[in-house]
């Protein structure tokens, strides 16, 4: 144990020599969480409407101008030709098309229905059906407050939904985004530099020296394991700080289980690392296999795009992925105040998770060439 | 009498290629043996087949009287290495240096202490013991290598192409420290392409292309083939073998 708290000294005094390594370490993940946060959000806001409008009654203006004042959308123009109206959506001057027919006003009143058309650019299918979502909703709260004369006398719709958004009720995606960032920032970063730092040394030469040294291989690991570890939990305090004095993001968790599943989280992505520059001869080769599965890891945890709504194959490939383990612990313990009874399956994975990777790291690892 | 290496038929196949071939000899204790070849006769991979670093296709070897076959990680105990490529950290300070293989090696932080003084006082590099090494001329940081890969007093030290690019007074310093240390007993087997050197040893082998050609004191082996100088003897040899 004496050898390997001299290899952690030495770890310690080279990533504070080194003047890229603290930068990385303190400053990336206070400016990831921070432009992530802002940047990466599901909301899509300043659609440009643009209104055909036969009908140009005032009601038919009064509807329009309830779109305008939804927050969602910015009325681009209103013209009375379908033709014109479809090139600007073609030219992507508009996101969606509002077409509002004759007679609109005079039905309404009359016959207590009207219709109104909605065409979407759904070249990105995400924006549009919630632009289409949005629209909706505008279109029925506005027959809801302006219930005809006609339909005054019939029952009113027997079914009406009311929403409520619990854990984030004010639905403020940066809560939401801060923990999932957090996580990922932290897997990224310790991969990268444990799988960097291993191959480092065996350019440079410095582990053909240690090789021929009677150290054993669980002391040559734990040396080089042990620093990064203990940086994650640094991380993670400046993580949850930054998320709390910029983000006020909610703590409803017990803030010992988060950094009692760090530790055990950060050895997974250790390993990991650690596999790779078993691997890799240089810290290219190092860096591009690293950036190949983080990628992937990154992709598909769940920070951007749900995990749920992935097909199925893609969930079961999800199972391997330390990362998405990470993003919905985060949540679930920051967001939704789960217990070590709730995460508890979640967290023996990944503690199952370490062991094998680690086993492998170990396993691979060669102190003979 | 004890050998402190003794090869049989040591043999290295990659695929189809025999880089060493079924060499066998004995290094005495505190001698100073000279290991020379061209460039790709074998040389290194003998050497890291000696440390432990490769596993021998075919015969045996003793190193400290241990198995390197069977048991490489007690030979690596045992021994003290010091490689072609500058081994120390460059960016830790000589002391962290001295510091940190003394604790590899197991040595008590007080041992650690009085070594670290003795050595730094032997080498002259008192004033730069809390510099990074990385500032250091090449010389000096070969001998301060070398005197770190003794510093768990090991019986037999290897050293691979110790004083490549080192300027001719530095080199002859540094051989100064390998006699010093043959003197106190260390069995030193050093591989190296600068002939007069090789006049420095008490025996020399030469390698071509895997096997040992020749094998004798220096001045025997000048003798044998009625050359100059050991240059000559390796031209000889390296011209037969082509």
């Amino acid at each position: 144990m004496r050898t390997v708290l001299y290899l952690v000294q030495k770890e310690f005094l080279q990533i504070f020599r080194n003047k890229f390594m603290l930068p990385m370490l303190l400053v990336m993940p206070v400016v990831q969480t921070i432009l992530l946060s802002y940047a990466a959000n599901y909301e899509v806001k300043n659609l440009s409407l643009g209104v055909v409008d036969h009908d140009l009654s005032p009601m038919s203006r009064q509807l329009v101008a309830t779109f305008g004042a939804s927050g969602y959308f910015t009325v681009y123009n209103t013209v009375f030709s379908s033709k014109i109206a479809d090139a600007d959506l073609a030219r992507d001057r508009t996101d969606l098309i509002l077409e509002i027919p004759p007679h609109f006003e005079r039905d309404y009143i009359r016959e207590g229905a009207g219709k109104v058309a909605i065409t979407a650019n759904a070249i990105n299918a995400v924006k549009a059906g919630l632009a289409i979502g949005y629209a909706n909703n505008i279109v029925r709260a506005y027959s809801l407050s302006h219930a005809s004369p006609v339909a005054v006398n019939r029952p009113p719709a027997a079914i009406q939904v009311e929403y409520s958004n619990w854990y984030n009720p004010l639905l403020d995606y940066k809560t939401f985004m801060v923990p999932g960032i957090l996580g990922e920032i932290i897997a990224l970063i310790i991969c990268f530099l444990t799988a960097l730092n291993i191959v480092r040394e065996r350019e440079v030469g410095t582990i053909e020296q240690l090789n021929v040294t009677p150290i054993h291989k669980w002391q040559f690991i734990l040396g080089k394991l042990l620093p990064f570890w203990m940086i994650s939990l640094v991380m993670m305090t400046v993580g949850l700080t930054v998320g709390w004095l910029v983000f006020r993001i909610p703590m409803l968790g017990n803030l010992w289980l988060v950094f009692a599943y760090t530790l055990v989280f950060a050895p997974c992505m250790l390993g990991i690392g650690f596999l790779i520059s078993n691997f890799a001869e240089s810290q290219q080769q190092a860096m591009f296999t690293a950036w190949f599965f983080l990628l992937i890891f990154i992709l598909m945890c769940g920070l951007f795009t749900p995990v749920d709504s992935m097909p199925e194959w893609a969930q079961w490939l999800n199972t391997i992925n330390p990362v998405k383990y990470f993003v919905e612990f985060m949540r679930l313990v920051l967001l939704k105040g789960a217990t070590f009874a709730d995460i508890q399956q979640n967290f023996f994975t990944v503690l199952g998770y370490a062991a094998v990777v680690n086993g492998l790291a170990v396993w691979t690892y060669r102190k003979r060439v | 009498m004890d050998h402190a290496i003794q090869i049989e038929q040591l043999t290295k196949t990659f695929g189809n290629f025999t880089a060493v071939n079924a060499i066998s000899f004995e290094v005495a204790p505190g001698e100073i043996f000279g290991f020379l070849g061209a460039n790709g006769a074998g040389k290194t991979t003998a050497l890291k087949m000696l440390t432990g670093l490769l596993k021998p296709s075919g015969g045996q070897a003793w190193v400290a009287g241990i198995d390197v076959q069977r048991k490489p990680e007690q030979v690596k105990r045992r021994i003290g290495y010091m490689s072609q490529k500058f081994s120390l950290y460059e960016d830790l300070t000589v002391r962290e240096n001295i510091r940190l293989y003394g604790g590899i090696y197991g040595l008590k932080r007080t041992d650690i202490k009085a070594k670290t003084a003795v050595l730094l006082e032997k080498l002259q590099l008192e004033p730069y013991a809390d510099q990074l090494v990385a500032g250091l001329p090449l010389g000096w940081r070969q001998k301060l290598a070398f005197s770190v890969a003794l510093l768990h007093e090991p019986r037999i030290v290897f050293l691979d192409e110790p004083t490549s690019g080192v300027d001719p007074l530095t080199r002859r310093q540094f051989w100064d420290l390998i006699y010093e240390a043959a003197h106190n007993g260390v069995t030193l087997m050093v591989t190296t392409h600068y002939m007069d050197e090789a006049e420095y040893c008490n025996r020399v082998s030469i390698m071509v292309d895997g096997k040992i050609e020749a094998l004798d004191t220096p001045r025997n082996m000048k003798k044998t083939f009625a050359a100059e100088d050991m240059d000559e003897v390796f031209r000889k040899l390296a011209r037969s073998g082509s």
